[in-house]
């Protein structure tokens, strides 16, 4: 079965129609990457797998979504059980104004984990798994601000995986740091697919081709194409996909 | 010799900068002329005893430590009233309602609470606490007034502190599976509360200065004797300020009297907003560093 899958989606914002009729699956621990121009609705698709566009106002969807075979926007999902399942990385690191320690510990807070011994093993786990582990073990209660814009975004990705979602969706998170926090971010993705699934948007052409096992090439809220990597960047059937990967629109 | 478009250019500017610094200095220099009137006026009259004494000989003698004491109780009793429902009712309506027309209805309303006149809420405190429920002219009574009349004050300021607040913050704490009301107590909240406070330090200056909502609801012309309970009349700075000055036994000899009582109200004020400010700067640096 496939872990994500979307039949047949249509979203509107007010009049503006954003995504068209798309139908995707995704498979159990693989890296999919959505790429395509600015607005071509690529990012308001991965929010509809943990319902953040639910947060917009005027926002109209039809079609299926379904995660692990279940209908998420359906009555009986609750929103909140949703989201710990499905986990989410932002563009631009938004650690909260508190300690490092805090950030991590913030999703198994909320869903009622008060354990402290339990937090604490789970805290350094995941930063562990986010690779951040060494650079911030010695100040675990120093504020997450006083990290550089590459660590704030692996905290973020700890924060994320804290809570042991299987699904990881993750919005462009290297489009706001320098070439050396990316390629951090890359590897860790690389090394995350062994125990998650993740969905990554990205801008970067090579990202795409470096981290991904999937592409899904989106134009004007269509779904133009979707292959194996490896296929849609040597052989691409469509040639709009062939002219958006080698860099002559978009 | 002609002048070049560069030079005009500089000259222009410069003789712009020039009004507006001239004006900015301008404003800062009216403070504290008044500042200044008022010390040089009321500075001999303030003693210990002034501020620790009845008034004496149709207060032309004495002290104003009633007034003081009044003032300062009809501060804590509207920020009681107001602080909570200000802020609960600007929660409610950034973060929970959608877009619509009530909503735009609400924060109209709102505005139009903030613009009817002081006097006003003075004549409908005194029609709805006073006489309806019966509190008589009291503390609660002209706590309540002055606490409706600074709730859109409130409501304001903590609507811009929620604004303020990056919705990259909200959207992380969601993400994360926590529900709003989580996501507004520990993320949000503690993120505006500095700026909340700000709202409290303007509805204080408020509350201090002004005569008209207490006039039927709460100030006595002259009580020589402490509120013994919620239901008690008092005397308060500004009505008492105004009670010299206008209708004193002996309006001249009670003139330096005045200057004081004035003098100390600017002070509690002033007193107050660094008290908020610091509260500001310590809550501030706390979400900093938590």
């Amino acid at each position: 079965m496939h872990i994500l899958e979307t039949k047949a989606i249509n979203l509107h914002y007010g009049d503006f129609h954003a995504l068209k009729g798309i139908s995707m699956v995704a498979n159990k621990n693989t890296v999919t990457a959505l790429i395509g121009p600015s607005g071509c609705g690529k990012s308001t698709y991965l929010r509809l797998f943990n319902r953040m566009n639910d947060l917009i106002d005027n926002v109209e969807i039809s079609g299926q979504v379904l995660v692990d075979g279940e209908d998420i926007y359906s009555r009986r999902v609750h929103v909140d059980d949703l989201r710990k399942k499905v986990g989410m990385v932002f563009q631009k690191p938004n650690p909260f104004p508190k300690s490092i320690y805090e950030n991590v510990a913030y999703g198994l807070r909320v869903n009622g984990i008060n354990d402290k011994k339990f937090i604490e093993e789970r805290v350094i786990s995941s930063l562990e798994q986010a690779a951040l582990w060494n650079e911030v073990k010695d100040k675990l209660n120093k504020s997450a601000f006083e990290l550089s814009g590459g660590q704030q975004q692996r905290l973020c990705i700890a924060r994320a995986l804290a809570i042991q979602p299987s699904v990881l969706l993750m919005d462009e998170p290297a489009s706001a740091l320098d070439p050396l926090s990316t390629s951090k971010i890359e590897e860790l993705i690389y090394s995350l697919k062994k125990d998650y699934t993740i969905v990554i948007v990205t801008h970067n052409m090579q990202q795409a081709g470096r981290v991904s096992d999937y592409t899904a090439f989106f134009y004007m809220g269509t779904l133009v194409e979707y292959n194996e990597t490896k296929i849609i960047f040597t052989n691409p059937q469509n040639t709009q996909t062939q002219n958006y990967i080698t860099g002559r629109f978009g | 010799m002609k002048i070049s478009i560069i030079q005009r250019k500089r000259y222009s500017q410069n003789i712009a900068f020039w009004a507006f610094r001239l004006l900015s200095f301008m404003v800062v220099a009216i403070l504290f002329i008044i500042l200044g009137f008022l010390i040089y006026n009321g500075v001999k009259v303030i003693s210990w005893d002034f501020l620790t004494e009845m008034p004496q000989d149709g207060m032309t003698k004495g002290g104003i430590y009633p007034a003081i004491i009044g003032t300062l109780c009809l501060i804590v009793g509207s920020i009681l009233f107001a602080f909570p429902i200000g802020v609960l009712s600007a929660l409610f309506m950034n973060e929970y309602m959608k877009d619509s027309w009530f909503k735009r209805f609400l924060n109209q309303m709102t505005n139009n609470l903030g613009g009817i006149p002081s006097i006003v809420f003075g004549l409908f405190g005194m029609a709805l606490f006073v006489n309806k429920f019966g509190f008589g002219d009291s503390i609660i009574a002209g706590s309540l007034t002055l606490g409706l009349m600074v709730l859109p004050v409130i409501i304001r300021t903590t609507e811009e502190a929620l604004k303020a607040v990056n919705d990259t913050f909200r959207h992380a704490s969601l993400a994360l599976g926590s529900s709003k009301w989580q996501t507004v107590r520990r993320v949000v909240l503690p993120i505006a509360f500095p700026n909340i406070i700000t709202g409290v330090i303007l509805s204080i200056g408020r509350v201090s200065g002004e005569t008209a909502p207490i006039l039927f609801t709460v100030a006595a012309y002259f009580l020589p004797r402490l509120p013994q309970s919620i239901f008690d009349q008092v005397m308060a700075l500004p009505y008492h300020l105004y009670v010299i000055i206008t209708s004193g036994t002996n309006i001249e000899e009670s003139r330096p009297m005045a200057y004081g009582t004035a003098l100390v109200l600017i002070t509690i004020v002033l007193i107050m907003n660094l008290v908020a400010n610091a509260l500001r700067r310590y809550f501030g640096k706390k979400v900093k560093m938590s």
